[in-house]
């Protein structure tokens, strides 16, 4: 257990660092750096399969401010999509390569002028000629292949235990099917880049969650050394998965701008972004749970169907909230995929947790109903020892706090016992309640921290704020280690010169960045303590207030600092052992109230009561804003999001903000999020565990269910529209 | 050429027709505080006050500006520190990733003024209106924030507007 961190700093609400430019509009996003570049357009494909056999850009180049247009058959070479990685992120997104179309939205032409409205006007003139071919489309049960692995790390099947016979033995069963549709990031920001080449060096401004990857993918899409590459997103106007690799924007603007040697900015419309950035993709789920009379859970089976994008392995894994769940005699899963002509599947908010979160905690309410016990009686009374999918130990475990925890804020005793059978009104009343698992992953990272000679603290490194916090938080770890104010450290990210840290993405972000940062201020501390005379282990010395101290000695910072050139430390982390012998998730449970109007059977979210466990935490304001996000998601995913694919075309109907329905102000009531804060060693040296998509993973499932308590309908295909309940 | 005022200061602009209030501000004028999220008047990210009142500037053409005052997040400043209602967005952390943010903030300040005369909304029950939760999240709806900060910006709004805030919130 890290004994220096005593709380000073680190888990205090400080405001965020970044707090005064963003309010102020003064935070650069990737459009918005001050670089005066060429506009480019992009002309997206209105057909999903086949070629462009022809394409026509003579009245474009003729209108006035048109610098460029770039097709197929004038683009800067770029390496075919797929090339040089093996991984998805890192592979070459060459566009206009050639004449080829896989799905629908994939740019067939830019047009760079030197306005907006020049660009997007000549856009409308182009003309293409299409060779087009019948594209694959949808969910084919009879057409599927086993996954490749599934996303977040699990194997594409299970096969523990006996599921036949614990089957067999099952006193009470379910067996149902699910369905989740196509849903969208959507983040606020649209994908936005500025290229600009010097010679062989490209510069990159855009929003990137991954900085190292981006710069892994330009190089490999442009057969170029990573070493001449710099790419920069100090502002994200948030991610959810979209922005954890390149898309066309970044590409284009990287192609224009070494085509006219000059720098070229391309900024997504939003109504491109629904086909050229990534989306996920519906997912039929068959669930079979298995219980005897007295409620101990015997057999789970999860089978999955679900499409990927051609070139592009990615397969979602609901499942992946039966893996460390319940204890039963039998786990297995299948995740099954299919290659099809959709634009490109990926990481959205909780890949996996976030369905498995509604479909696997629905089910399970449906079992605890046959078995005929309470939903929280029955989660509590198959609490497993080990990790049911693997046999490990868990690092730790503490669900069931969380779901005593939230049933005794929430008042889950009032619950009506009976479904549909409490009113107010005209309005039926349910509660509901879903666990919240979510793995808790660690990557490598490393950074530079350097203390100046006035005693300002600067730190370095790749890693990314998504609106997550992450300048907030390295903040006050720096501070918490090395007795500095917050208002002596600088913190300095998304730059690809700093050192390589994980990025954003799967709640990895800041127990890895942090943890990076905490060993370098453990190796600075090394360094103070010894220019200041100390002969003893520096982790007994307190670092407070500028000052380092033991015993009855007090040396200030400013008198080892003065006379010096300042002090330089460096450090990293990599995933311990212990990620690989222990079962590590972040835990919660949430408890929800909903109002059904029975004669328009629209949802009302009332009340939610959520509790989590994610080891320490490091800044208790950010940590709730991001826990109140995934409860806003989880109210958005079970209640309003859909994307509807055509399936004439391969493009999506309600490509919009208007028609693809985000949760919004009145659809969220005033929630309550409690922490058990509960710091973790085996999960890395700060304690942390990973934060950002765990207040998702069940949100939407404690809504279904208590939709169901209040009404007594279920509904399996997601997500719950009031049409749905009539 | 369309003269307007922005943020208490006069600007002329020779733009294309086509151009709207938002891309005149972010791709001519520099004030890139206002943000383009839908283009489409959908997301509300690209919120000002033009004569006083909140629009979306997407949908506005610049060339129709001609004479009017337009207040941007950039001229919600009080000199060099930031405004009440940008400041009560940071303490009750009424964001995270702070795209929305500028679009939620002038929203904000519309929506008090227009809490104060008296403007009904839909949740508006009798003739007195109240500066409520339920009426700050009816006003405040046509904002989306992805990042889902919305009982912080509820916190915020009723905290510059002068009324008592959960103390457990934003903390």
């Amino acid at each position: 257990m890290n004994d220096i961190i005593k709380g000073k700093w680190i888990g205090k609400p400080l405001d965020r660092v970044d707090g005064p430019l963003k309010v102020s509009g003064e935070a650069a996003y990737a459009a918005e750096h001050d670089i005066d570049a060429a506009i480019g357009f992009i002309v997206e494909s209105t057909i999903a399969n086949g070629s462009v056999s022809s394409i026509d850009i003579s009245k474009a180049e003729k209108v006035e401010g048109v610098i460029a247009v770039l097709t197929h058959e004038n683009a800067p070479k770029m390496k075919p999509w797929g090339d040089g990685a093996d991984d998805r992120f890192q592979q070459s997104h060459g566009v206009l390569v050639d004449a080829a179309i896989r799905h629908y939205g994939q740019p067939v032409a830019l047009v760079v002028a030197e306005t907006l409205e020049q660009a997007r006007y000549a856009a409308i003139l182009i003309s293409v000629i299409y060779d087009e071919k019948t594209p694959k489309l949808g969910i084919d049960r009879d057409d599927s292949e086993l996954a490749d692995g599934i996303d977040g790390g699990l194997e594409e099947t299970n096969r523990r235990g006996d599921f036949e016979k614990a089957w067999g033995e099952s006193d009470l069963t379910v067996d149902l099917n699910f369905t989740t549709p196509h849903m969208i990031q959507a983040a606020m920001e649209p994908h936005a880049a500025i290229a600009e080449w010097d010679g062989d060096r490209l510069t990159v401004h855009n929003s990137t969650q991954v900085i190292d990857w981006g710069v892994g993918c330009l190089a490999n899409t442009f057969g170029i050394d990573k070493n001449n590459i710099r790419l920069l997103s100090p502002y994200i106007g948030g991610g959810f998965g979209s922005k954890l690799g390149q898309h066309y924007e970044t590409i284009l603007a990287a192609a224009a701008a070494k085509k006219l040697d000059r720098p070229v900015k391309v900024v997504q419309t939003r109504r491109n972004l629904f086909h050229d950035g990534p989306h996920r993709s519906r997912i039929e789920q068959r669930i079979r749970l298995g219980a005897t009379k007295d409620g101990t859970l015997k057999a789970i089976n999860f089978e999955t169907w679900s499409t990927q994008a051609i070139g592009h392995p990615f397969t979602e894994g609901p499942m992946a909230s039966a893996a460390n769940a319940y204890r039963c005699d039998a786990l297995h899963w299948t995740g099954k995929t299919r290659e099809t002509n959709e634009t490109i599947n990926d990481s959205m908010r909780a890949p996996g947790e976030a369905l498995g979160g509604i479909t696997f905690e629905a089910a399970i309410d449906e079992l605890a109903e046959k078995v005929g016990m309470d939903p929280l009686e029955f989660r509590l009374k198959n609490e497993p020892a080990e990790d049911p999918a693997s046999g490990k130990p868990f690092a730790t475990r503490d669900l069931v706090d969380c779901l005593k925890k939230g049933a005794e804020a929430f008042g889950w005793d009032a619950r009506p016992k009976e479904p549909r059978s409490r009113m107010e009104g005209r309005k039926l009343i349910g509660y509901g309640l879903a666990s919240a698992i979510r793995g808790n992953m660690m990557m490598e990272g490393s950074c530079q921290i350097d203390l100046s000679s006035s005693g300002h603290l600067t730190v370095r490194m790749d890693m990314t704020d998504i609106g997550t916090g992450t300048y907030t938080i390295l903040t006050q770890i720096a501070a918490e280690a090395l007795g500095l104010h917050p208002d002596d450290i600088t913190v300095e990210l998304a730059d690809s010169d700093n050192p390589t840290t994980s990025g954003s993405g799967g709640s990895f972000g800041a127990g890895t960045s942090g943890s990076a940062l905490w060993n370098a201020c453990i190796a600075m501390r090394e360094k103070l303590a010894k220019a200041g005379g100390f002969n003893i282990d520096p982790d007994g010395i307190a670092f407070d207030e500028g000052a380092m101290q033991a015993g009855d000695r007090s040396v200030p910072l400013r008198d080892v600092l003065k006379d010096s050139d300042g002090f330089s430390a460096e450090g990293s982390i990599e995933p311990g052992d212990e990620h690989d012998d222990y079962v590590q998730n972040s835990y919660g449970a949430h408890f929800c109230e909903v109002a059904v109007d029975i004669d328009t059977c629209e949802v009302e979210v009332r009340r939610f009561v959520s509790v989590f466990s994610a080891g320490r935490i490091l800044n208790r304001k950010t940590a709730r804003s991001q826990c109140l996000g995934g409860l806003v998601w989880g109210i958005g995913g079970a209640l309003r999001e859909e994307l509807w694919l055509d399936e004439r075309t391969g493009g999506y109907v309600n490509r919009d903000l208007a028609e693809y329905h985000l949760a919004v102000n009145r659809d969220v009531p005033q929630c309550e999020v409690i922490f058990l804060e509960n710091p973790d060693p085996k999960s890395n040296p700060i304690g942390t565990k990973g934060i950002g998509e765990l207040a998702l993973c069940g949100a939407g499932g404690a809504i279904v269910n208590a939709i169901y308590n209040a009404t007594g309908k279920r509904v399996y295909d997601l997500p719950v529209t009031l049409d749905k309940l009539m | 050429m369309t003269s307007l005022t922005i943020n208490g200061r006069a600007v002329e602009l020779d733009a294309d027709s086509r151009t709207t209030l938002l891309d005149a501000l972010r791709e001519h004028l520099k004030l890139t505080g206002s943000k383009k999220g839908c283009d489409h008047g959908q997301c509300g990210a690209c919120t000002v006050l033009l004569d006083g009142e909140r629009v979306n500037a997407c949908l506005v053409l610049f060339a129709g500006c001609e004479g009017q005052d337009v207040t941007t997040i950039e001229g919600l400043k009080e000199g060099d520190d930031i405004g009440a209602m940008q400041r009560a967005f940071v303490s009750h952390d009424a964001f995270q990733c702070g795209y929305c943010t500028p679009g939620q903030i002038c929203s904000a300040v519309a929506t008090l003024k227009e809490v104060e005369r008296g403007d009904a909304s839909a949740v508006t029950g009798g003739d007195q209106i109240e500066l409520t939760r339920l009426e700050v999240q009816e006003r405040m709806s046509g904002n989306l924030c992805r990042c889902g900060a919305y009982n912080n910006i509820v916190d915020a709004v009723m905290d510059a507007g002068g009324e008592p805030v959960d103390a457990e919130a934003g903390r």
